[in-house]
């Protein structure tokens, strides 16, 4: 990359080239890009104007913008001073009332084709979008009003991803997330509750980028965060695998970091990229497994907030396969690409040997030489 | 002539809020409060697995995460007359300090300091003389003239790209903006360096609690953090460790940096000491438990009648029948209906069931119910934490109190009375000094947990067993926005009614059965507006309670003649 470029992002972003790359580079690594991504990402970054985004909050509970205040690589300071230019957000904003709403829907026509919607929340569409007001305005209406111009939107966290909490049984706002409603835009669905915050940068950073949004898979969910189940990065897959399992809270095979599966994980259900990514950068554990806690699928429609913490799941993958592929096998796409919609299919194929496994696995094996030995 | 002026949505703070105030000469003349959402989280755990209940209702907020985990866990245990062994206590009361020093600094540099800071000033200050004053003021580490310099280097190059993104429309050159541009650079830099500094609070959360915001750590009966020192898997050593450096590095910020800001920001507007006291009766609950039954705690709490120290009646534990019998909630100006008529509910007979009729003024016109105690609004919140940890001779509160009181008295050039607590900079105060007694209690609940594993002690769970027929619980936590209280009626091991009255339902509260304003409303009367185009001065009392909640503000002409729709979005 020129100096040039690299002196003004220094001087525009406070932020030394060094530091500038480094973050490039921890950016492109995140989302598997290739060699090179990092300087085209930098360059993007250091020069022109900031990306205008326009954030709305429906039926939420402002944990997805939480989440982004305790990101570390970026900070949000940095995200919201120097990479993009946050036009509307109501829980940050400086004014209210109609200097809000006026700021908004400046940027919306300035901006029009160009700006990136953030939603964070579901939309309530029982009793024509009663349950959400913001400015007099249904959460209904607001989404149809800012997504006419977006150039593409991003549904953060479950319940825009596809209803989260609200939508429980017995769902009693009709809430839904935005796919269900919007069908002409791009939209890229980032679950989680809430979502891991580098999930939704390293998309921004993509699109800034690139130009255009990262592959999704079938769910419309970035690859680079949902091509694996939780399961499959596991610390404690080896305990599950070798039938060393906790069963109860505070007791041995607890204490000992065995696998969660039998207090109900439904990590093997759920993809999401938390044991890679973990929280708050604190270093290994720091996600539900890592310290403890069963998964409880808050990523995965279906699952989060609507199976009981402590039944079991439906593991999608069982055991290794009877054979596996010579070491020197060509690689093909990669593991993520176009895996998802396979992983469905084995999935489906897997259940009738899923139940069988899973039923082997509620037998104790007091005489399991591995169990009780570290 | 009054007028009506619609701010809406109020933002920086979590939900919809919508407030209608009317103005007349210059003064607010009548107010309403109104939550603009619902989401049905309590129909939503209907029926459930009184064990997942927590997962839920934790989703209430995602700002005040954490307490509704909390106080949902402690109402199922509070019904079983489940005990919690003390290294989840300790661990809870880490989780629960630590939530709390984040949001109180989350709360006053990016939710509220905008209303008492000029952005813009900023641009005008001296950097040589703002780390001056800075210095002169405290020991923190980032007063240095090159950190002012910094700054403001980074505000101009922001200001100039001509896009101000969250900072565009603010109130920079209100008549009602007092602070000298030294000030304003002093607190933009501290505003940067807090996003920095809360999270460490955060870190503390996520060892512990795996994640935030939305712990999942909990489990009723307990925590799911097992101990075993000799493990690597567990809550190790290592990660104990890295709590200490947290809490140390906290403590550093909250004394001299974060208490002496809020202290000069209260010298240099004292006149808000004398308004938005509104309702003066408070009420709080002891919290950060000592023992397996909630009945020793490290802060008291209990109520306090008009604002009188010596009314002072504390609630001693959790199953304590003056707290749990006062509490009922109306909703006769809220867009529900009881299916036994209008009158109060107590929450374990409460309902849910929405009856929307669009904004009324004199009718319903709030998601948000009406709680009373014994039949009376109430105060809930930092201000009464502090105000009953004084009346309770509770030493860490006293002492921190006289610090913020003294730094405010010294730059204001006179001492401030106890009575300027009740006011709108006195919420402000109030959170900061509480800020640094949790402070206290985060060390001492680490200091705990060592010395109590040092004894042997690995119990971190006690196995809930549901009885058959019909039992009920309430979970109490003196959240960071106040009282916080969970009732569950749990029928042969299901949930058969949930109720949350949250603290700004209290404090956001619509009118009551008896017509009587609501904390927010009460405390908006006699408020100057200066500019209703520009209403300034109402966000800043709002703001002051830490509202978490999406509501609207309207101005009413009294004639209903002019109108002015200060609308947003």
């Amino acid at each position: 990359m020129n100096d040039d470029i690299l002196n003004a992002a220094e001087a525009r972003l406070g932020l030394s080239r060094r530091s500038l790359l480094q973050f490039c580079a921890a950016m492109a690594a995140t989302m598997g890009l290739p060699k090179g991504a990092d300087a085209a990402m930098a360059g993007a970054i250091a020069s022109g104007k900031r990306p205008p985004v326009i954030w709305m909050h429906f039926l939420e509970c402002t944990g997805c913008t939480e989440s982004m205040l305790r990101s570390e690589h970026p900070a949000l300071d940095k995200l919201i001073l120097d990479i993009i230019s946050l036009d509307y957000h109501e829980t940050l904003f400086a004014g209210a009332g109609h200097q809000a709403e006026a700021a908004r829907k400046a940027a919306m026509a300035a901006n029009k084709g160009k700006y990136l919607l953030v939603i964070e929340g579901a939309v309530s569409t029982k009793d024509n979008g009663i349950y959400c007001k913001v400015g007099g305005e249904t959460s209904l209406a607001l989404l149809k009003e800012t997504v006419a111009d977006a150039a593409a939107v991003i549904a953060l966290g479950s319940c825009a991803a596809w209803g989260g909490v609200p939508s429980s049984a017995p769902n009693p706002t009709g809430a839904v997330g935005v796919a269900e409603l919007i069908t002409d835009k791009p939209i890229v669905n980032i679950p989680g509750c809430p979502p891991i915050p580098y999930n939704f940068l390293s998309t921004v950073v993509h699109y800034l980028t690139f130009g255009k949004l990262p592959d999704l898979d079938d769910k419309g969910r970035p690859k680079f965060a949902f091509s694996r189940t939780i399961h499959e990065n596991c610390e404690r897959r080896p305990h599950f695998d070798a039938g060393r399992f906790a069963q109860e809270f505070g007791d041995e095979g607890h204490r000992k970091g065995y696998c969660l599966y039998k207090l109900g994980c439904k990590g093997p259900e759920t993809f999401a990229n938390c044991p890679a990514v973990l929280f708050n950068d604190i270093g290994g554990g720091s996600w539900p497994v890592g310290v403890g806690h069963p998964c409880i699928g808050c990523t995965e429609k279906g699952i989060g907030f609507n199976k009981p913490i402590h039944s079991l799941a439906d593991p999608l993958y069982i055991t290794p396969p009877e054979s596996y592929p010579r070491i020197i096998e060509e690689q093909g796409q990669g593991v993520t690409l176009g895996s998802a919609a396979t992983v469905a299919v084995i999935g489906g194929l897997a259940v009738g040997a899923g139940i069988k496994v899973a039923s082997n696995l509620g037998k104790n094996r007091p005489n399991d030489p591995s169990h009780g030995q570290e | 002539m009054a007028t009506r002026i619609t701010i809406d949505p109020i933002t920086r703070i979590e939900g919809h809020l919508r407030v209608d105030v009317e103005v007349d000469n210059g003064k607010v003349s009548r107010a309403w409060s109104s939550g603009q959402m619902w989401r049905g989280i309590e129909q939503i755990v209907q029926g459930r697995d009184p064990r997942d209940a927590w997962t839920i209702v934790q989703r209430i907020c995602g700002v005040c995460t954490t307490v509704h985990a909390m106080a949902s866990v402690r109402s199922v245990e509070n019904a079983l007359n489940l005990e919690v062994p003390l290294n989840a206590q300790f661990i809870r009361n880490m989780i629960m300090c630590a939530h709390s020093i984040h949001d109180h600094i989350v709360h006053f540099y990016h939710l509220s300091a905008l209303d008492w800071v000029d952005v813009v000033s900023a641009l005008k200050a001296d950097p040589v003389k703002a780390a001056q004053l800075a210095e002169s003021l405290s020991e923190w580490e980032g007063n240095s003239r090159h950190v002012m310099t910094d700054v403001q280097n980074r505000l101009k190059t922001f200001v100039g790209s001509g896009q101000l993104g969250v900072f565009t429309n603010g109130y920079w050159g209100h008549p009602a903006m007092k602070l000298p541009p030294e000030v304003n650079l002093m607190a933009v830099a501290h505003y940067l360096q807090a996003l920095e500094i809360q999270r460490y609070a955060n870190k503390i959360v996520a060892t512990l609690g795996s994640k935030t915001p939305h712990i999942q750590n909990l489990a009723v009966g307990g925590v799911a953090n097992p101990i075993a020192t000799d493990s690597q898997s567990v809550l190790t050593v290592e990660r104990l460790l890295l709590i200490k450096e947290m809490i140390d590095k906290l403590g550093s910020f909250i004394r001299n940096c974060y208490q002496v800001d809020v202290a000069a920001v209260g010298a240099f507007y004292a006149d808000w000491t004398q308004l938005g006291a509104g309702i003066t009766d408070y009420l709080s609950v002891p919290d950060m438990p000592l023992d397996t039954k909630c009945t020793r705690f490290m802060m008291p709490g209990g109520f306090i009648k008009g604002g009188d120290l010596s009314t002072f009646k504390p609630i001693t534990s959790y199953s304590d029948s003056y707290f749990r019998d006062g509490v009922a909630e109306s909703v006769k100006h809220s867009w529900y209906k009881y299916s036994g008529g209008n009158g109060p509910l107590h929450p374990w007979k409460g309902e849910t069931t929405p009856d929307y009729t669009d904004f009324q003024d004199n009718g319903k016109y709030s998601w948000v119910k009406s709680p009373t105690f014994y039949g009376k609004p109430a105060q809930v919140g930092p201000l009464a934490n502090v105000l009953c940890g004084v009346a309770a001779g509770h030493q860490p509160t006293v002492s921190h109190l006289n610090r913020v009181m003294d730094i405010a008295g010294k730059l204001a050039g006179s001492k401030l009375p106890m009575s300027a607590l009740h006011s709108t900079i006195g919420r402000h105060a109030a959170r900061a000094v509480r800020c640094g007694v949790v402070h206290e209690n985060l060390q001492a609940s680490w200091q705990a947990l060592m010395e109590n594993i040092a004894k042997g002690d690995t119990k971190t769970f006690n196995k809930p067993v549901f009885p058959k027929g019909e039992i009920m619980g309430v979970g109490l936590h003196e959240a960071p926005r106040g009282l916080l209280s969970h009732w569950s009626v749990i029928k042969d091991g299901k949930i058969a009614n949930y109720q949350a009255v949250v603290p700004t339902t209290w404090l956001a509260a619509p009118r009551n059965e008896a017509d009587e304003q609501g904390p927010y409303e009460a405390s908006l009367l006699k408020t100057p507006v200066a500019d209703p185009e520009r209403p300034l001065e109402v966000l800043r009392t709002v703001h002051s309670f830490d509202p978490c909640l999406a509501c609207a503000v309207h101005l009413t002409d009294k004639e209903q003649k002019t109108v002015v729709q200060v609308k947003a979005l």
